[in-house]
C-alpha cells in the first residue's frame, strides 16, 4: 500500500466524543487520540506526548492544543508541535467528519 | 408643504445634529422637538466645573430659546414622549401632545446605571447625569459632612473632584484595582489615585459595596464587603451608563443594547433615525462627544437626501478636574504586534505611553501634560506613518525636527558574553536575544525559554536587571501575576469579580473579563471551573472538560497511563469484609500493586481505563465510596484510635475524625485539604502538620491548621480550643468554608492563610460567631450538592463510553 491510497474508516459519531474532550482509538497496536475542540473541529494525533509518552488524550483541550495531563506540555492539534519553550513533535493523522461521523484514513497509520 | 421632522430628546447629539441640517437648509424641515427636561439644550460635558462652582448653568446653554425661535423650532418643554405610532407617523408625549412626522429621530440618550444594593432607594443616593443632579449635590454639600462616590470612572472622578470644592469631605469606591481602568493603563491609573488622595479625597479601590446604610429613609453610610463602614450623607453611583431605548422597544424597532442603527444612522425603520448614547452601531455604544457629533452630521445629510455613512469612532478622553492633566484616546492594551514608546518623569509626575502597531499610533496615555494629546489623536485618526520621528515623538510636536535621541546609550557595560546563571551556563547576549525574539515580559517565560534562573534561583536578580535594560520601562517586576496567559487578571481580581458581577459560566467570565483565548487553557479552566463551583454550588453545572484528568475520571493517572484507585475507609477504619471484596477486586482485574497510603487507606495502582467502571462497581457493591484520593477537595481524615482502645486516650478520637470525613466528603477545595485527629497530645494522628489538624486534650479539642508536610515542612497554626465535638466540627467546617471562598486555586490551605494572616482567620472563626455561623451554613447548603459519589454515577451509566476506546475493526482484521 502507497502513501498515495486512502482508506477512510468509521470510528463513531461525532457527538461520542465530547466538546473540548477526546476518545482513544485503538488501531492495531498503535494508539491514536481523537479531538474534538469547542468549534467542532476535529483532529487525531498518536496519543503518546513526545516528552515523556504521556496519554493526550486524557489532557485538557483548549482553543487548538491539548495539554499533556502528565507534565503539562501543551502539543498544538493541527501540526502536533509542542508549544512554547518545549520542543518535540507528534504524528498527526487525517480525519475528517462525512455526515456526522467521524472518519480517519488508516491507510497512513498502517503505511 | 415643508416635511415634518420630530426630534425626541434635546441632548447634545440632536442639538449638533439640528446645527448641521440648519447650516444646510435652513427650510427644509419644520422641526419640533420633544424634552424630557425642564430645560434648553446645555453642554452636559460641563456639568463638573457646574458642581465644582467654576461655572453657572448659565455658562453652559448652547442653545437658549432665542436659538430656537430664530430657527422655527417648537421646542416642548417637560414633556417625555410615551408613544410612537409608526403607522399614523405621530409621537404622543406623557403631557397629551401629539406631533406628526415625516422623520423622526430618536436621542433618548441614556439612563444612569443604578447598582440595586439594599438601600439603593433611600434619599440621597444620587446619580450624575443631569443638571438636576448637580443642584441637588450641591444643595447638600452647603452643609459639609462626607459623600461617597461609588465609580472610579471619569464621571465619577469628576463629581469626586467637584464635592471636594463644594467643601464636603469625599470618598471614592472602585471595584477595579486601578482608577479608570477602561481609559488608563495601570500605571497612569496609580498617578490618577496618587493624584486624588493629593487632594485630599480618600480612594479605596478594589472596594466591593455590599449595603447602603439608613435611618429614617435617608442615606447615613456604607458597608463594604469587607466589613468596612464608612458614613456619608450622600452617596453617588457613577458606575455607567445603559442607553435608554424602551421607547423605541415599545414600538418594535430593532435593539439589542441600544437602538440598533445602520451605517445611515437610520433604526429598522427607514423613517426613524436614532442617534446618541441610545444607539449601538456596528455592535458599539458610545457615551463620549465626538461620536454623537459625527453621528448627527450624518443623519443631517441624509435627512437631505445626501447619501452619509457613520463608520464608527475612535475616542479621546479628557478628564476635568482642575489640577489634574489626564488625556487618553485609542486602544492601549498590550499585545504582541504592538510596540510602545514611554517617557516617565516621577519628579514632574509626568507619564506618556504611545501604542504603536505597524509604525502608526493606535493608543496614547498622557498623564501630568497633556498638551499633545490632539496632536498624537490626529495622527492616530488618520494613521499617520511614524516611523521618520519615532525617536523622538514622544516628546511632542514642538520637539520634531530636532537630534535624534540615542535611547541605548545607557545600556550596562556587561559584555554580552558575561555569563549570568552559573546553574545552566547562560550569558546575557543569549538572554537578550530570547526576550527580543520571544517577546517575553516576564520572569517566568525568561526562566523556561532560556532556564537562566531556573536552577538554583541566585541570579534572579540578575537576570530581572538583564530584563529591565531589555525591556525598558514596560518591564514591571512588582505586577501581580496574572491567573495565565490568557487574561492579565490575578486569581483574587478574577474570584472577586466572579461574585462581583454574578458570572455563572466559564464563558461569561472569559467573555465578562475579556479573556484573550476563546477557551482558555490549562491552567485557568479548571481553576474557573473550581471558583464557579465554589462560588454557586446551586446553579453551577460542573464542566468535567475543564478538570484535569483525574478528576474527570475518578482516579489518578501513572506515568504510563494507568490509574489508581483508592476507596474510602472512614477515619482510617476498615473491617474483615471490607478487605476480602478488596482482595477480590485485586485478583479479578489483576491489580499488579496494592499500597497502604499515608491516609490511612489503601491504593490499587496499575488499573486500565476502560477497567475502572467495572472496578469501581465492585467496589460499590461491597459499600465503598470514592476516595477522592484525586481531588482537589477533601480527601483523609487520618485518626489514632483514641478513648476506644488507648490507654493515653483523651478523647473519642476515632468517632470524631469518621464524623468530620462523613461531614465533609466529596467537598471541592482550592487545592487538597487533609485533615488528622490525635486523641491525645502525643499525637499519633500527626495531626500538627495537616491542613487542618484537632489535638484532644481533657478539657476539649485543640484545633490546628496551616500546616505542611509535602514541599513545604511546617508546624500548625492553633486556631483556638473548643469545649465539645460538634462546636470542633462546626469551627472547622467553618475554617474550611472560608479558605474555600478566599484561597487561589492550588493555593495549599497553609499559603493561603500566611496570604491572609493568621490572626484574620481567628478572628472570624474563633471570635465572631455571626461570621462563623455564615461559613457554616454556606459550606452545609454546597454539599447538598456536592455529596454524589461519582463511581456510582458512572458506573450507573453517566457518560459510560468515555471510558472505552474505539477500537478499528479492519486494522485488527489487517494484521
Amino acid at each position: 500500500m502507497n502513501a498515495q491510497t486512502q482508506n477512510w474508516v468509521d470510528l463513531c459519531e461525532l457527538t461520542a466524543i465530547p466538546q473540548r474532550g477526546a476518545r482513544c482509538v485503538e488501531a492495531g497496536e498503535n494508539k491514536i487520540a481523537v479531538f474534538r475542540t469547542a468549534d467542532d473541529n476535529i483532529f487525531a494525533l498518536e496519543d503518546k506526548c513526545p516528552h515523556k509518552d504521556g496519554p493526550l488524550s486524557q489532557g485538557i483541550v483548549h482553543d487548538g492544543c491539548v495539554t499533556c495531563p502528565l507534565h503539562n506540555w501543551v502539543i498544538s492539534l493541527e501540526t502536533g508541535q509542542a508549544q512554547g519553550a518545549d520542543e518535540g513533535e507528534v504524528q498527526t493523522y487525517p480525519i475528517r467528519i462525512e455526515n456526522g461521523n467521524v472518519q480517519i484514513d488508516i491507510a497512513k497509520i498502517m503505511g | 408643504m415643508t416635511k415634518k421632522l420630530v426630534v425626541i430628546g434635546n441632548g447634545m447629539a440632536p442639538g449638533r445634529m439640528l446645527e448641521d441640517l440648519f447650516d444646510k437648509s435652513p427650510d427644509a424641515y419644520d422641526v419640533t422637538i420633544f424634552n424630557a427636561e425642564p430645560r434648553v439644550n446645555y453642554n452636559r460635558l460641563m456639568l463638573s466645573p457646574v458642581l465644582s462652582g467654576e461655572k453657572t448653568y448659565e455658562d453652559i446653554i448652547t442653545h437658549g430659546d432665542d436659538w430656537y425661535e430664530t430657527h422655527g423650532v417648537t421646542l416642548h418643554k417637560s414633556a417625555k414622549i410615551t408613544e410612537i405610532n409608526r403607522e399614523a407617523k405621530t409621537v404622543t408625549s406623557e403631557n397629551g401632545i401629539t406631533a406628526s412626522y415625516d422623520k423622526l429621530v430618536i436621542a433618548t440618550g441614556s439612563n444612569p446605571f443604578i447598582i440595586p444594593l439594599p438601600g439603593h432607594d433611600l434619599d440621597g443616593v444620587l446619580t450624575y447625569r443631569d443638571l438636576d443632579d448637580v443642584e441637588r449635590m450641591i444643595a447638600v454639600s452647603n452643609t459639609g459632612g462626607r459623600a461617597v462616590v461609588i465609580g472610579g470612572g471619569l464621571l465619577g472622578l469628576e463629581a469626586a473632584a467637584g464635592l471636594k470644592m463644594q467643601g464636603m469631605d469625599v470618598t471614592v469606591l472602585h471595584l477595579m484595582p486601578t482608577l479608570m481602568e477602561r481609559q488608563l493603563d495601570p500605571a497612569a491609573g496609580y498617578l490618577l489615585e496618587k493624584a486624588f488622595t493629593d487632594l485630599g479625597i480618600d480612594v479605596l479601590t478594589e472596594a466591593n459595596s455590599k449595603e447602603i446604610l439608613g435611618q429614617d429613609g435617608k442615606v447615613t453610610g456604607i458597608r463594604l464587603e469587607d466589613g468596612t463602614e464608612i458614613e456619608a450623607k450622600i452617596i453617588v453611583m457613577a458606575v455607567g451608563i445603559r442607553p435608554s431605548f424602551d421607547l423605541a422597544k415599545s414600538c418594535e424597532l430593532e435593539v439589542n443594547r441600544g437602538i440598533v442603527v445602520s451605517d445611515d444612522m437610520r433604526t429598522s425603520d427607514p423613517d426613524i433615525f436614532s442617534l446618541g448614547e441610545c444607539v449601538e452601531h456596528r455592535g458599539m455604544c458610545y457615551g463620549l462627544v465626538a461620536p454623537l457629533y459625527e453621528m448627527g452630521t450624518v443623519i443631517a445629510k441624509n435627512l437631505l437626501d445626501e447619501e452619509a455613512i457613520y463608520e464608527g469612532s475612535v475616542t479621546a478622553t479628557k478628564l476635568k478636574v482642575t489640577g489634574i492633566d489626564l488625556y487618553s484616546a485609542g486602544d492601549f492594551a498590550d499585545a504582541d504586534d504592538r510596540e510602545e514608546i514611554v517617557l516617565r518623569d516621577a519628579a514632574n509626575g509626568i507619564y506618556k505611553r504611545l501604542v504603536l502597531k505597524d509604525n502608526k499610533i493606535i493608543g496614547a496615555v498622557l498623564y501630568g501634560e497633556t498638551s499633545d494629546g490632539p496632536w498624537f489623536f490626529d495622527m492616530l485618526k488618520k494613521e499617520t506613518d511614524v516611523s521618520e520621528m519615532r525617536d523622538t515623538l514622544i516628546f511632542g510636536q514642538a520637539f520634531q525636527g530636532g537630534a535624534p535621541l540615542d535611547p541605548m546609550a545607557a545600556v550596562a557595560a556587561l559584555p554580552d558574553d558575561a555569563e549570568i546563571c552559573g546553574c545552566n551556563g547562560v550569558c546575557k547576549g543569549k538572554i537578550v536575544e530570547t526576550i527580543t525574539a520571544q517577546g517575553l515580559t516576564n520572569l517566568d517565560d525568561v526562566r523556561a525559554h532560556t532556564k537562566a534562573s531556573a536552577s538554583c534561583g541566585t541570579c534572579t536578580g540578575l537576570v530581572e536587571q538583564v530584563m529591565a535594560l531589555t525591556l525598558g520601562d514596560s518591564y514591571n517586576p512588582d505586577a501581580v501575576a496574572a491567573m495565565c496567559g490568557c487574561t492579565d487578571l490575578s486569581h483574587g481580581d478574577v474570584r472577586r469579580l466572579i461574585k462581583a458581577k454574578g458570572l455563572k459560566s466559564i464563558p461569561e467570565v472569559m467573555q465578562e473579563l475579556e479573556w484573550k483565548t476563546s477557551c482558555g487553557c490549562a491552567k485557568c479552566r479548571p481553576a474557573l471551573n473550581y471558583y464557579l463551583v465554589a462560588d454557586w454550588p446551586e446553579e453551577y453545572a460542573d464542566d468535567y472538560q475543564s478538570r484535569f484528568i483525574n478528576e474527570r475520571v475518578h482516579a489518578n493517572i501513572q506515568k504510563d497511563g494507568t490509574y489508581s484507585v483508592v476507596p474510602r475507609m472512614w477515619g482510617g477504619v476498615t473491617s474483615s469484609k471490607e478487605l476480602r471484596a478488596i482482595a477480590d477486586v485485586v485478583d479479578k482485574f489483576d491489580i499488579p500493586t496494592v499500597k497502604v497510603t499515608g491516609g490511612q487507606r489503601i491504593d490499587m495502582l496499575g488499573i486500565k481505563k476502560e477497567d475502572l467502571t467495572a472496578v469501581w462497581s465492585d467496589l460499590g457493591e461491597a459499600g465503598f465510596v470514592s476516595g477522592q484520593a484525586y481531588a482537589k477537595g477533601l480527601r483523609t481524615v487520618k485518626t489514632c484510635v483514641g478513648t476506644d482502645w488507648c490507654r493515653f486516650g483523651t478523647q473519642d478520637s476515632t468517632g470524631l475524625g469518621i464524623r468530620i470525613e462523613k461531614f465533609m466528603w466529596g467537598s471541592w477545595t482550592p487545592a487538597k485539604l487533609k485533615l488528622g485527629v490525635s486523641g491525645c497530645p502525643r499525637n499519633c494522628a500527626e495531626a500538627t502538620c495537616k491542613d487542618i489538624g484537632v489535638i484532644c486534650v481533657d478539657s476539649g479539642f485543640e484545633i490546628h491548621f496551616a500546616g505542611a508536610a509535602g514541599l513545604d515542612i511546617k508546624g500548625t497554626e492553633v486556631l483556638g480550643t473548643v469545649a465539645t465535638e460538634d462546636e470542633a466540627l462546626e469551627y472547622i467546617v467553618a475554617l474550611a468554608q472560608m479558605y474555600r471562598e478566599q484561597g487561589y486555586y492550588l493555593e495549599r490551605i497553609y499559603k493561603w492563610a500566611k496570604r491572609i494572616g493568621y490572626d484574620e482567620v481567628r478572628a472570624q472563626i474563633m471570635d465572631d460567631p455571626e461570621k462563623r455561623k455564615g461559613y457554616y451554613d454556606r459550606f452545609v447548603h454546597s454539599q447538598k450538592f456536592a455529596q454524589v459519589d461519582p463511581w456510582s454515577e458512572r458506573v450507573s451509566g453517566k457518560d459510560k463510553h468515555e471510558f472505552q476506546p474505539i477500537k478499528i475493526a479492519q486494522m485488527e482484521a489487517a494484521e
